[in-house]
Formats: C-alpha cells, sequence, structure tokens
C-alpha cells in the first residue's frame, strides 16, 4: 500500500492527532472516563496504522521489537512499583493516600503513575501481538 | 513495620520478578532472578504460616481500603498451608529449570520461560492468599494464561495441540467461575468472601444462590480436573517440559481443590452445599470412579509422563473424597493429601524428566535397565511411588490413613475396603516402573544414558526426602491440615 | 412484562449457549475461538446490565447528578475484557503454530496426523 499517495496523506495527517488523542485520554483519565487502558490502543492503534501504510519494516524501525518488549515489562514494574512506594512511605500495598502530604493529592498522584504504567503497557503488548502476527504471516508466504 | 507486609510481599515479589526476567534477558540473570524471587516467597509462607498458628488469621487491606469495599488479603490455617507447598514447589522446580530447561529450550527464550514460571507461580498464591472472589479470578487467569504458554513451550508438537485444548477448557471453567461469582454479587452485592458467607443466609433468591454453585462448582472442577473433566490433563502433562509438568502438577490442581473448599466450606456453608443439592453424592461418585477409571487407565500407559498423570487425576479423586465425607476426618485427610500428593508427584515429575533428558524420552521402554545406569534416580522413583501407594512410612500412608479415618467414623466399611483395593492398582501402575528398571536388561541403547546431573536430582532428591519425611515426622502437616479442617468447618473462616 | 422486561438477561442467555454451542460442535480451531470469545463476552453482558440504572448517569461527582449507576462491574468487567484480549491472542498465536507445524487448522486432521505418525512409529 506504499504507493497509495491518498493513504499515504491521509496517514500522515491522522496520526499526530492519533497519538495527542491517546495523550488527552491518558491524562485526562483522572477527570473523566478514559485512563491508561483506552490510550494505550489507541496510540498502539496509530503505530499499528502506521505499519498498515508504510510497511511492517519501517514500523519497526519506529518502534523496535526490544524497545516494545522493553515498554510491556516497564509498564508492570511502574505500577509494582507504585504499590512499593506506597509500602515505603508508611501505609499498605497500593496506598496512594501516603504518596503526598495531602491525601488527596496522593490519590491523584498514586492514579497518574499507575495509568502511566498501565499506558505503556498496553501499548507495548498491544504492539508485540500486532508483529508477532504480521511477522509470522510474512514468513509463511516467502516460503 | 516489614512483617505486617508480609502477605502483599508473598504475591509482589514473584510478579516484579516477571518483568525483571523480561528487562535482563541474560538467562543465567532470568534464573537467578526467579529462583531467589520463589525462594523469597517460600521464606515468607513459612513466617506466615508459623504466624497464623502462633495468633490466627492475618487480614491485609491493599490500598489501605477496609474491607468489604477494597481487596482484601486474607492468610488462614488453610491458606497458609497452600502458600507453603506452591512457593516451596515453585522454588525447586526454579533450581532444577535450570539444566532441564536449557536442554529442552532454544536459548533465546529461556529468560521467557522464567518470567513465565514467575508469573505462574504469583498467580497461583494470589489466589490462594485473596480474600476477594473476583480478584480470584485476576489471578486465576493470570496463573492460567502463563501455564497455556508454559505447555505449549513442549518440544513434540502435540504440546501445541495439548495447551490449546487446556486453553479452551480452562477458560469455559475460569468463565463459569466468574459467571458463578457474577450471580452472587448479583445476589448479595459483594465480592468479599466474608462478606458474601455472611450475606448469602439473607440472598433474596436462593435460586440464584443454587446457580452460582453449580457454576462455580463445574468452572472449579474443570480447572482441578475432577473425573469426567479431565481431559486436558493427561496431554498438557505428557508434552509440557519437564519443568512446567512438575510444578503444575504439583501445584496448579491443589490451588483449585483449595478454591473449592473454600467456596464450599468458607462461602456457601455446608448447609447449603449438603442440602440443597446433592453435592456430596454426586462428589462421592465421582471420586470413586474417577480412582477406578484413571488408575486402570494408567495401568496401560507406554509413557511414564502419562502414566503419573493418569495416576494424578485418580489422586485427586481421593482428595475431593475427602471433601465428600465432609467431616473432620475426611477434610484432614483432603487437605493433608492436597500437600502430600503435590510433594509426591512434584518429585516424581522432576525425576522423570530427569529420564527424559538422559533417555531422550519418558517411555517407559526408555526405563529398561536403569536401576543400574541411573541408581539414584530409580530410587528415588520407587520411594516417591510407595508414597503414591501409600506405604506406611511415607507422606502417603498419613493422607490415606485419614481417609479410611473418616470412612470408619461414618460407618462406611465397604469405603475403607475401596481405598485399600484402589491402593493395589496404584501397586501395579508402580510396579510397572521397576519390572522396567530393575527386573530388564537395558535396552542396548547407545550410548549409556548416565546418571540425571545434579542441579536436577538435588530438588528432585529433596522432595523425595520430604515424602518419606511427612510419612514419618506427621505433626506439621497433619497438625496444619487438622487446623484448616477446623477452620473450616467453623463456620465462617 | 417480566419475560421482555428481562431481556438483556435473554441476550446474555442466548449468548452463553450459542458461545458454547460453537466451541463444541465445531471443528476447525478459529472458529472455536471465536466461540469462546462469545462466550466471554455473554458474562461482560451479564455484569454490565444489571449495573445500569435508568436515568442514572457515569459514576463521576457533578452538580445536578442524583442518580449514579453501578461503576464496580464496569471495573471488573475491564478486567474480564483484558483477560478475553489476552486469551483470544494467546489462542490464536497457538493456532498460528499448529497451523506451522501441522499445515491444518481443523480438529480432525490435527487428530488423524497424530495418529499416523503413531501407528508409523
Amino acid at each position: 500500500m506504499r504507493r497509495q499517495m491518498v493513504l499515504r496523506v491521509v496517514g500522515k495527517l491522522f496520526i499526530p492527532y492519533m497519538l495527542l488523542f491517546a495523550l488527552y485520554v491518558q491524562f485526562h483519565g483522572d477527570f473523566g472516563p478514559g485512563g491508561g487502558f483506552q490510550a494505550g490502543v489507541i496510540a498502539a492503534a496509530a503505530i499499528i496504522f502506521y505499519a498498515l501504510i508504510f510497511g511492517l519494516p519501517a514500523a519497526r524501525r519506529l518502534a523496535p521489537d526490544a524497545v516494545v518488549e522493553a515498554m510491556v515489562a516497564l509498564g508492570v514494574l511502574l505500577y509494582a512499583g507504585v504499590g512499593v512506594a506506597g509500602m515505603v512511605l508508611g501505609g499498605n500495598y497500593l496506598d496512594y493516600f501516603v504518596l503526598d502530604r495531602d491525601p488527596v493529592a496522593g490519590q491523584h498522584r498514586g492514579i497518574f503513575w499507575v495509568e502511566a504504567g498501565v499506558g505503556t503497557t498496553v501499548t507495548g503488548v498491544m504492539l508485540k501481538i500486532f508483529y508477532m502476527f504480521a511477522g509470522r504471516g510474512r514468513g509463511l508466504e516467502e516460503r | 513495620m516489614t512483617l505486617a507486609h508480609l502477605p502483599a510481599l508473598e504475591v509482589v515479589v514473584p510478579l516484579l520478578a516477571a518483568p525483571l526476567a523480561v528487562l535482563l534477558r541474560r538467562s543465567s540473570l532470568a534464573w537467578a532472578i526467579a529462583t531467589a524471587a520463589c525462594a523469597f516467597s517460600f521464606a515468607v509462607a513459612l513466617l506466615l504460616a508459623s504466624e497464623v498458628s502462633a495468633h490466627g488469621p492475618i487480614s491485609y487491606h491493599l490500598g489501605s481500603w477496609p474491607p468489604p469495599w477494597g481487596i482484601e488479603y486474607r492468610v488462614d490455617a488453610l491458606s497458609a498451608f497452600v502458600l507453603v507447598l506452591v512457593s516451596g514447589i515453585g522454588t525447586l522446580t526454579a533450581l532444577y529449570a535450570w539444566r532441564s530447561i536449557a536442554a529442552e529450550l532454544p536459548r533465546d527464550q529461556i529468560y521467557l520461560y522464567y518470567a513465565l514460571h514467575c508469573l505462574c507461580v504469583a498467580g497461583l498464591l494470589g489466589m490462594t492468599i485473596t480474600g476477594d472472589a473476583f480478584n480470584l479470578f485476576v489471578f486465576m487467569e493470570i496463573a492460567s494464561l502463563s501455564s497455556y504458554v508454559l505447555i505449549a513451550l513442549g518440544r513434540d508438537r502435540r504440546a501445541l495441540v495439548a495447551a490449546y485444548q487446556y486453553l479452551i477448557l480452562g477458560t469455559i471453567g475460569a468463565t463459569f467461575y466468574v459467571i458463578g461469582v457474577g450471580l452472587l454479587y448479583l445476589s448479595t452485592g459483594t465480592l468479599n468472601m466474608d462478606d458474601l458467607a455472611a450475606r448469602l443466609p439473607q440472598a433474596a433468591s436462593p435460586r440464584a444462590v443454587l446457580a452460582a454453585l453449580a457454576f462455580i462448582t463445574v468452572g472449579v472442577s474443570l480447572k482441578l480436573a475432577l473425573f469426567p473433566l479431565h481431559l486436558w490433563l493427561p496431554n498438557a502433562y505428557a508434552y509440557a517440559p519437564s519443568a512446567v509438568t512438575a510444578f503444575l502438577a504439583a501445584t496448579a490442581t491443589k490451588v483449585s481443590v483449595y478454591v473449592l473448599l473454600r467456596f464450599y466450606f468458607g462461602i456457601f456453608g455446608l448447609e447449603l452445599v449438603a442440602e440443597s443439592l446433592p453435592m456430596r453424592e454426586i462428589l462421592l461418585v465421582l471420586s470413586l470412579v474417577a480412582i477406578v477409571t484413571a488408575s486402570l487407565v494408567a495401568l496401560w500407559q507406554a509413557d511414564l509422563k502419562r502414566l503419573f498423570a493418569y495416576s494424578s487425576v485418580a489422586q485427586i479423586g481421593y482428595i475431593t473424597l475427602g471433601i465428600s465425607m465432609a467431616s473432620r476426618d475426611g477434610l484432614t485427610a483432603a487437605v493433608v493429601h492436597l500437600f502430600n500428593h503435590g510433594v509426591t508427584k512434584g518429585a516424581l515429575f522432576l525425576l522423570v524428566g530427569g529420564i527424559a533428558l538422559r533417555a531422550g524420552s519418558a517411555g517407559l521402554e526408555c526405563a529398561r535397565g536403569l536401576g543400574r545406569t541411573m541408581p539414584l534416580t530409580s530410587l528415588g522413583i520407587v520411594i516417591a511411588g510407595l508414597s503414591l501407594i501409600g506405604v506406611p512410612g511415607t507422606a502417603g500412608f498419613v493422607s490415606k490413613w485419614y481417609l479410611v479415618l473418616g470412612a470408619i467414623e461414618a460407618g462406611r466399611w465397604w469405603l475403607v475396603a475401596f481405598v485399600v483395593a484402589t491402593s493395589l492398582i496404584a501397586v501395579a501402575y508402580v510396579w510397572r516402573f521397576v519390572e522396567a528398571a530393575y527386573l530388564s536388561a537395558p535396552g542396548g541403547r547407545t550410548p549409556e544414558p548416565g546418571e540425571t546431573p545434579a542441579t536436577m536430582l538435588v530438588p528432585a532428591w529433596i522432595l523425595v526426602a520430604a515424602c518419606v519425611g511427612f510419612g514419618l515426622q506427621t505433626s506439621w502437616t497433619v497438625g496444619g491440615a487438622q487446623r484448616a479442617a477446623a477452620l473450616l468447618l467453623g463456620g465462617a473462616p | 412484562m417480566s419475560v421482555l422486561g428481562h431481556y438483556s438477561y435473554w441476550i446474555t442467555v442466548i449468548l452463553m449457549v450459542a458461545g458454547l454451542y460453537i466451541v463444541i460442535a465445531r471443528g476447525n480451531l478459529i472458529k472455536k475461538l471465536i466461540g469462546l470469545s462469545i462466550f466471554q463476552t455473554s458474562v461482560y453482558l451479564l455484569y454490565i446490565a444489571p449495573g445500569k440504572l435508568i436515568g442514572g448517569t457515569a459514576p463521576i461527582v457533578a452538580d445536578g447528578f442524583k442518580l449514579y449507576s453501578n461503576p464496580l462491574p464496569h471495573v471488573l468487567i475491564l478486567t474480564a475484557i483484558v483477560v478475553g484480549v489476552a486469551t483470544l491472542a494467546l489462542g490464536l498465536a497457538i493456532v498460528v503454530r499448529i497451523r506451522e507445524a501441522y499445515g491444518a487448522i481443523e480438529e480432525d486432521e490435527i487428530l488423524a496426523a497424530d495418529r499416523d505418525r503413531g501407528a508409523g512409529a
């Protein structure tokens, strides 16, 4: 599909806004519907869209496999790390109240970092799944 | 301060080890992290167990939200017992995997094995420790999804089909469980187990509660491989990598038994389970059929892994037989057999893994003459086999003894005869190994297989020693099981 | 009224049974997974439908709203959906590997392939 002019132009127009929308959904999750799951899927969709138009190798240069795999692990670590931080600061595991002097601000801070972790992992997992399936099919056709 | 956080650390440490293993990528580092995390959990489990026996149940509120609003981790006599089993076996299989997995997997995938092992351990520990019915589902799926992948790692292509079948049946089981929990939530408005137990008697619709009981029973029975729902088990155990087989055989089904116990006695309560539906009778019949059929099928298997897999189905029958008695001795037998059988089967599958490594497969024909070429491995299998049969002086005898006591107490003498008679079938299938290993000439295989490597033999022999140790020194296992049984029968957990 | 009024339960039951039927009756591994997904989807509905109050809004505190829907089922089902996605992805990945190893995704062909090899060996 690399030669399709319309697709390329539309794609280039859309992808930045998709990523921006992902960030909006991510950070607005505190106040309205949204959060890491949805944001992660939207961000991954933007990159998958890119891969569909410009090809899998181009997408793999943009978001290499090693980075994607690290994202999966780092997101989980971030989530669990917030829990451990609560423990270190004198609360129970995943206690957000103790993350700030003001308990409500602590809740905000905790949810922010947890959602950041969720978003990272979900983006990583979605891309990893896409790479795995897309990469395999290609190998079979060549055979 | 850290002592108060032990229930959370028990699950969180292996959960954290999984992404760390992925990040580090080097197989030796991943192994070290996984082993250290499992060993840490084991130590924490032992601490928790001693704490519980000294001061009673521990309750931990995640995020400092008090139950029933927040998720509660709850350690009592029963869950501490299962925690020790799961984390202990997890540690030993991680040690064992160093050599065994290196031989069975491509080098660049080994770190993923350790990540999955940690996830599976964390999932099973979480299922055991949580006091929240929906949280249990989440941990159940963490454990199941990682075990599907672990099984699919097997070298034989049939491992893929086995993993697929287990995925379908396991997901149906978990979904049935979650339907049951959903019905309970709709009738009571709570998911906390204690709260559920307190509110169920006032539930608006007893029929919805009965439907929930039925769904949860079927769902969990699929997971624990109760007789007609066991079809996924033999292939999954036969084709998975050896370390995976040993770990899953010793822990996964046992944790599901724990879930069944928790729901029957801790949430629904004996009155509901026994009186509204003929659950005890159904369990009794299924257990008896399981013991006889699976033992007989085991007799005809040509592969040691499959033989012991069918024997697992039969042994689970003994556990559910104990549950169906619903008496103090019956439940003691069920809980102690849950532990003892985990140790015994773990030992057997670890040793069979040694044979598979050295002789190339776990077929019975590969076992010919092993008494001379792999003396320690063969001797271990024989001792663990004696425990499987239930010979006095081994762990298996202790659990069968309490089963017999429970049967006598209920006045069912025919059950006593049944337990003894079916143990004879176990003698027959263990004898098939003895015959091959000690009484047949070596199969003329070249080169002669050497002894199992020490890093694999030591974890296996620790479990073999435990089979004998817990057979002679029964105060810890039986004491723990009796406390657990008293807790289960004492109404609210 | 009571039969039609419970339409969300009827849809749940129909989806549940249809999904399970597909899993049992179809031999194609992909179709089985689709059936499994439908079966899991029915559970989402089972949880979420009773949590909705007619006239209730999203449970975000704001002026002028008194009636809120129960947010807990949504949170639970968000987790269940993630589990469902993971199961489906893993199932499909295993089917891809089965296709590579056997060259088939029909259950009977796969079983036959293993039987033949077992007899030949």
